[in-house]
């Protein structure tokens, strides 16, 4: 077993799935000879031929149509969009036909597409290089939303989104794609899509967070462990369709809530976990739902990014106030 | 002192068959010896017509929903349907009911699809083709990728995509001809050039002499052809996909015709055109226009026309009665079609759902 970031082992689950399975193609902006700009593909034209990894025109709404016409045609496209700030232009592909063609054709087409793209900021980008735009894309039934949080659960989780007989946008959270490195198992095993991860247990208040947000959650939970806190931390993991099962025996459990996301506050993805927690298990609770998101601004350039998107301090405070407050 | 010289030059050919009565300009292809084609293709294009008719009047009776008629189009578009093979791909806009007919589409279909039930997508003999499209140009990227598929399998087939003239301002068209030049794909693209998109005419959307030159950017083949003239659209398009099959690369095609119609039921075309104009472009329609060929050519008769208009009203009829008796679908069929196995929250959605099922047609 060999001790991976989390770009390798994306690597890794390409090249596992690739080698598995002929009708999985790679496509995208500088994914071939390249390697892809943070090196995710890298190796894998070498390995696999040029017509099974297609370096594209710089055209995203062409990426994103190109993969649906593959699709249908029965091969399985893994697709990468270069930074989620440049998915704009491929929402009508998404939105319009990616989301709806199975349903649109009343199951005759299908879409088994995978759409990769980076995720979030924290690693010094230019502008529009830095979005956490996952609302956008849970709005739209027919889609699934994965996002993972560590090398492990990025290879298990691309096997799953490759495997998946309808369209999966894989967000990578750029500032873990180098972060810290794990031991990761090549053997093919997907994880399931749709389920939550339990990372740390505990009995006093729930977080649920993803991403790059995991860690400091994570560092968050062990600061107020030292207290007596004991704070139970969830990864969504599957952001779309979410896995309330999960959420609401931890809420039932513990009593209170904490949602932590980079994405701006408003209209985020959190609004909808505190929503339905607040339909499902407003009696269980015992302090009100609080959410800590990135601000209703627009990302920042560099210096100030880290301003911007919540650190440990923000998630502590949030955590001492959820355990004071009594309803 | 230096000058300026020509680094590069560039033409757009344009066919015509027939004049204007249906009269031979030339020799004709060698396929047009096939009478029993020609007839076959006659006969698809006034059940396109007729089929049209009846949908206009159906929405006009509150019995359709919004409808884009196809009058005036049937040449393109059944020429190009006679041009491709089957195991070829169709991606069209929404108005191409001569190559759905001629792909083996039924009537009840698109009275389906256009009545608000997406059943009448499911194309049983031609399974592999796209339903209409309604976000204008978005059909073309994905038209490029099915070509792509199709190459990267090394396959004998191509892709046939029909986009609109307005279609060619959308940068999808762009990116999709762009992409199929750098690729050589196996694409073939149809504009259907009817002047018209709803009330913005041609020369208000591009200020370009044609619009196959906008290829010639893609570095693509290139060619305009007269789209009322059913044996030139067959001829030009069959050269284009015999020419993708093999792996010859991509062509643009740009079929000039005209919208006769209003853009759909819902719009009122004596608001932004003169009735002149409309006039003068019926005198060039297509049906009369081949029925003329085909009678001068001993392939069609008075009696051959009386018995095709029986047999196509007669057709539509009991399409529309098979139509209205179609009872619609249950709430179920809104989730059981968004992923391959309804996802656990959507249980929920669905009981509700039935259990506010509105009751009626």
């Amino acid at each position: 077993m060999a001790k991976m970031t989390m770009v390798e082992a994306i690597n890794m689950a390409h090249a596992w799935e690739m080698a598995s399975d002929p009708s999985v193609v790679v496509l995208g902006e500088d994914v071939g000879t390249n390697g892809g700009v943070f090196r995710a593909t890298v190796g894998l034209q070498q390995r696999f031929g040029k017509a099974r990894v297609q370096d594209t025109p710089l055209a995203e709404g062409l990426i994103a149509g190109t993969a649906i016409g593959m699709a249908a045609q029965g091969l399985k496209p893994v697709a990468e969009i270069q930074f989620m700030g440049f998915i704009y232009p491929a929402l009508d592909q998404i939105a319009s036909h990616m989301a709806r063609l199975r349903n649109r054709s009343r199951g005759r087409l299908t879409c088994p597409v995978v759409l990769r793209m980076p995720h979030g900021g924290g690693i010094h980008a230019p502008e529009h290089h830095s979005e956490s735009l996952e609302a956008l894309l849970c709005h739209h039934p027919g889609l699934r939303v994965v996002c993972p949080s560590s090398p492990a659960r990025a290879y298990g989780l691309l096997l799953a989104a490759i495997r998946d007989p309808d369209p999966v946008i894989f967000l990578e959270p750029v500032r873990l794609y180098r972060f810290a490195r794990q031991e990761v198992t090549d053997d093919g095993e997907a994880l399931a899509i749709g389920c939550c991860f339990v990372l740390r247990e505990g009995s006093d208040l729930t977080i649920v967070t993803w991403g790059a947000m995991t860690v400091d959650s994570l560092k968050a939970a062990e600061q107020l462990a030292v207290e007596g806190v004991s704070c139970e931390v969830i990864d969504a993991g599957t952001l779309a369709p979410l896995d309330f099962d999960t959420i609401l025996d931890s809420v039932v459990k513990t009593g209170r809530l904490l949602i932590v996301h980079e994405a701006p506050r408003t209209c985020g993805l959190g609004a909808e976990i505190a929503a339905t927690v607040g339909e499902q298990a407003l009696y269980d609770l015992l302090s009100p739902i609080r959410r800590v998101a990135g601000y209703d601004t627009i990302m920042p350039l560099y210096r100030l990014e880290h301003d911007y998107i919540p650190g440990v301090a923000r998630i502590v405070d949030a955590i001492r106030a959820t355990i004071a407050d009594q309803l | 002192m230096s000058e300026y010289r020509i680094v590069a030059h560039f033409d757009i050919a344009y066919r015509a068959c027939l004049d204007a009565d249906g009269t031979a300009l030339g020799e004709l292809p060698a396929w047009v010896a096939d009478g029993e084609l020609l007839r076959r293709m006659y006969r698809m294009m006034v059940r396109a017509r007729t089929f049209d008719t009846k949908a206009v009047n159906l929405q006009r009776t509150g019995k359709l929903g919004t409808y884009p008629s196809c009058l005036g189009h049937e040449a393109t578009h059944v020429g190009v349907g006679a041009a491709m093979h089957a195991d070829d791909v169709l991606f069209t806009v929404y108005r191409e009911v001569g190559t759905k007919f001629w792909r083996g589409v039924d009537m009840l279909d698109i009275l389906l699809y256009w009545g608000g039930d997406e059943r009448g997508t499911l194309y049983v003999r031609s399974p592999q083709d796209f339903p209409f499209c309604v976000p204008i140009g978005s059909q073309m990227p994905q038209a490029a990728g099915a070509a792509l598929a199709i190459q990267i399998r090394d396959q004998r087939r191509c892709v046939v995509a029909f986009i609109g003239d307005g279609g060619t301002s959308q940068g999808a068209f762009y990116e999709a001809i762009n992409f199929a030049g750098v690729k050589s794909l196996p694409l073939v693209c149809v504009i259907v050039n009817n002047r018209w998109a709803i009330s913005v005419p041609v020369t208000a959307q591009t200020a370009a002499a044609t619009l196959a030159q906008k290829a010639i950017a893609a570095g693509i083949a290139a060619v305009q052809v007269d789209g009322n003239d059913l044996i030139a659209v067959r001829e030009v398009v069959g050269e284009a996909v015999e020419r993708a099959r093999s792996g010859a690369g991509p062509t643009v095609i740009e079929a000039l015709t005209y919208r006769l119609s209003d853009h759909t039921t819902s719009d009122d075309a004596t608001r932004y055109r003169s009735a002149g104009e409309v006039l003068a472009a019926r005198q060039l329609e297509p049906i009369a226009r081949t029925r003329h060929f085909l009678q001068a050519r001993a392939l069609w008769d008075e009696a051959d026309e009386q018995a095709l208009r029986a047999a196509c009203s007669e057709e539509v009829e009991a399409a529309v009665r098979q139509y209205l008796a179609t009872p619609k679908q249950s709430t179920d069929a809104m989730f059981d079609y968004l992923y391959a196995q309804l996802t656990p929250a959507l249980h929920a959605q669905r009981e509700e759902a039935r259990r506010y099922a509105a009751p009626g047609h």
